[in-house]
């Protein structure tokens, strides 16, 4: 058993660059504070590659099962002595992954903003932000329980709103970052209420002993039955709505899209936070997300859209996935697919900041033919397209391939969504990159120019990481129950994938590689499906109507009026009562002396006649 | 002699000594006349406490104790009422107690 404390040091470093650059950046020069804040997440970048290596080759023996490892833990909030809430460092294959996965991810927003930011008066917040958001990243995965874990969710959902809300002089990011809050907030609740349930019945927030399947935390809830389904179903569901929330699924999905307000970067580092259970939702949201990424033209939100696709991949991968050995296999495709993504899709958002930098626009109809304008950003942005369409040999084929491969084994429905969203997946994002860098020839006012190196290298690195990321053992790393197993690649699964793929291709490169009118004559011929995805389903109608129609109608507007009327009345009428008792009794203050005797004297009198002839 | 006069002429002295007291007290403008009004009440009570420890209880001399404490309290308590009439006088250039009526509302 290795000694992993120095783990520590991965979440803590991000956490004191945020207090430094947030007290005293502003004293600093915006290049100061931008290395401040690179270099301490490359410290633990560092850290956290060292942590992987040792975890992974020379601290294991082969052959082994991979254990978790309790680096460091202290007793934070001593409630009682069953009660006690932990904060530490919980080391096993998939916290160690995702600290190699946040800190590069991370580590590339930080350089790359030093080049994207510039010039921007906020540039110090900008990082000290971008700190806040890796440590609570990290603290997250680092959890030991399931309270720490919520504890850093709430933060991961604090620096989320205050990055969306970076522009905060623009109203249109104000209203989005509350969005982002609100709605994840309802999330969390359920996230809270399904902690609470869990830990009430099993006397334990520990993730050791939670996901031990033949502990006694298991055994002891899964008996106790509530509304028909066991206590253990119900608090996992309410997790997973947490998880969905915060990860954008149906139907919490409306905050992301308007979250585009905020600088772009974010993005990258905001793509890889899914956690939890149900393949239905996923899948569900896989090709729901897929649709409406197709028809809208602000690159950033097919971006989230896709993100948003991507991640019910995941969900859906470890909805079918069993535990231990081959039955694991969803479990790892998962998380495979979690690490190549979390590459590819921080390429895609990077590659669409340098665009939106050169054109100074969101819009798909305002770019095109920038190929020659902007090489690096186009060719990166040409393998991450290929990446996520699943072309072997990126990355993006080999995880999707595994998840395939679960859904296959578990259920043909799921499956066939699989195939198609992988072929929308190829469509949408070449229509976008077509649209990008092919298409029509725009007349820019000033011609738009490559992006400077500190913004292009960390699209290099990871274009490289996209390449080669699939060629990882990822069975025998990260799996359900630290056993590695045998996998291999089914080509009678993955040639109907790669296919599709080509076909989604191949379809839009024939309508969008040049300007032709077949786009137009599809959204036609498809008028309600186009108009319908376009406006994203109506699910934002839907919430305002909610919102506005239902809830602010029928409970709020009786709630202001109740407030209003019955509380403040309330209030107010003893506070009336009051200035008017004093009013009709100030006049016996007079300030007079004698008056004042006169009246002592008298009821001195009526008191001694009481006393004498009535008593 | 003096063990012929009965308790209840003291009684009725003192009685009158009190209320012309209390009449001085509330009907007086000066406050100089009003302190004296409470001299008078304090001194009808004086003899109220000598009268009735002679009758009542011949042998003994609390009354005559009481009282000397009372005349001591009011030399006191005449002391503190002049000072506060001079400081009066000096805010208010009169005292008259009329004009003294600022603790009010």
């Amino acid at each position: 058993m290795a000694d992993y404390t120095y783990t520590l040091l991965i979440p803590l470093i991000p956490l004191f660059v945020f207090v430094l650059l947030g007290l005293t950046g502003h004293k600093m020069k915006p290049v100061v504070s931008g290395l401040i804040g690179t270099s301490g997440l490359g410290i633990s970048a560092i850290l956290a590659y060292a942590t992987a290596f040792k975890y992974f080759w020379t601290g294991h023996a082969a052959g082994t099962a991979y254990t978790s490892i309790k680096a460091f833990e202290v007793s934070w909030l001593h409630l009682t002595d069953k009660l006690t809430i932990h904060l530490g460092a919980l080391i096993d294959p998939i916290s160690v992954m995702m600290l190699v996965v946040i800190t590069t991810v991370s580590l590339m927003v930080h350089i790359y903003s030093i080049g994207y930011m510039k010039g921007d008066p906020g540039f110090y917040r900008f990082f000290s932000f971008l700190s806040l958001f890796s440590f609570s990243m990290l603290g997250l995965i680092l959890a030991t329980n399931i309270f720490q874990m919520y504890i850093f969710w709430e933060l991961v959902g604090v620096s989320s709103f205050l990055l969306i809300g970076y522009y905060y002089e623009k109203p249109s990011a104000v209203a989005a970052s509350k969005k982002a809050f609100i709605v994840t907030r309802f999330a969390d609740l359920g996230f809270l209420i399904g902690i609470l349930m869990l830990s009430f019945n099993t006397g334990t927030f520990d993730f050791q002993t939670l996901t031990d399947p033949h502990g006694p935390a298991i055994a002891s809830v899964g008996g106790a039955a509530f509304m028909g389904m066991s206590v253990l179903t119900w608090s996992l569901i309410f997790i997973f709505v947490g998880g969905a929330g915060k990860s954008a699924m149906f139907p919490f999905h409306i905050w992301l899209p308007d979250a585009m307000e905020g600088p772009t970067p974010v993005y990258a580092l905001a793509a890889p936070d899914a956690l939890h259970v149900v393949a239905w939702v996923g899948g569900f949201s896989s090709i729901f997300a897929a649709v409406i990424a197709c028809t809208q033209t602000d690159i950033k939100r097919v971006l989230a859209f896709s993100t948003m696709s991507q991640i019910g991949y995941m969900m859906l991968a470890l909805g079918v996935s069993g535990f231990g050995g081959e039955d694991g296999l969803g479990f790892m495709a998962s998380n495979f697919h979690l690490f190549t993504h979390a590459m590819f899709k921080a390429l895609l958002f990077l590659g669409a900041g340098a665009v939106i930098h050169a054109v100074h626009s969101n819009e798909i109809t305002d770019m095109g033919g920038l190929r020659k304008h902007l090489p690096i950003t186009h060719i990166t942005f040409l393998i991450a397209c290929l990446t996520i369409a699943g072309i072997p040999p990126f990355s993006g084929f080999f995880s999707k391939d595994e998840i395939l491969a679960a859904a296959f084994h578990s259920n043909k429905f799921l499956f066939a969504i699989e195939y198609i969203v992988a072929g929308l997946t190829a469509f949408y994002m070449f229509r976008l990159y077509y649209g990008i860098f092919w298409g029509k020839n725009t007349h820019y006012h000033h011609t738009p120019h490559e992006a400077p190196r500190v913004m292009t290298i960390p699209l290099m690195i990871l274009a490289f990481g996209s390449i080669f990321a699939g060629f990882l053992p990822f069975h025998n790393l990260v799996t359900s129950d630290g056993k590695g197993f045998e996998s291999h690649i089914d080509w009678m699964i993955a040639i109907p994938s790669v296919l599709i793929g080509v076909i989604g291709i191949v379809i839009a490169t024939i309508m969008y590689k040049k300007p032709t009118a077949i786009p137009d004559k599809m959204a036609g011929t498809f008028r309600n499906l186009y108009k319908w995805a376009h406006r994203k389903f109506y699910m934002d109608e839907v919430y305002l109507y909610v919102t506005r129609k239902i809830i602010f109608r029928y409970i709020s507007v009786p709630i202001a009026w109740f407030d209003r009327h019955i509380v403040d009345g309330t209030m107010n009428g003893i506070a009336g009562m009051t200035v008017w008792a004093a009013f009709a009794v100030k006049g016996l203050q007079s300030g007079k002396l004698q008056q004042y005797a006169f009246v002592f004297v008298g009821g001195t009198v009526v008191l001694v006649l009481i006393f004498v002839y009535l008593v | 002699m003096i063990q012929n006069i009965p308790l209840s002429y003291y009684l009725v002295i003192s009685t009158l000594m009190f209320f012309i007291g209390i009449y001085g007290f509330l009907t007086r403008r000066n406050l100089i006349t009003m302190l004296m009004s409470v001299e008078l009440i304090l001194n009808s009570v004086n003899i109220n406490f000598v009268a009735f420890n002679r009758y009542l209880y011949p042998q003994q001399l609390q009354g005559h104790f009481f009282m000397l404490i009372v005349i001591a309290v009011a030399a006191a308590e005449a002391a503190v009422a002049i000072a506060i009439i001079i400081n009066i006088y000096r805010n208010f250039k009169s005292i008259d107690v009329e004009n003294v009526d600022e603790m009010k509302y």
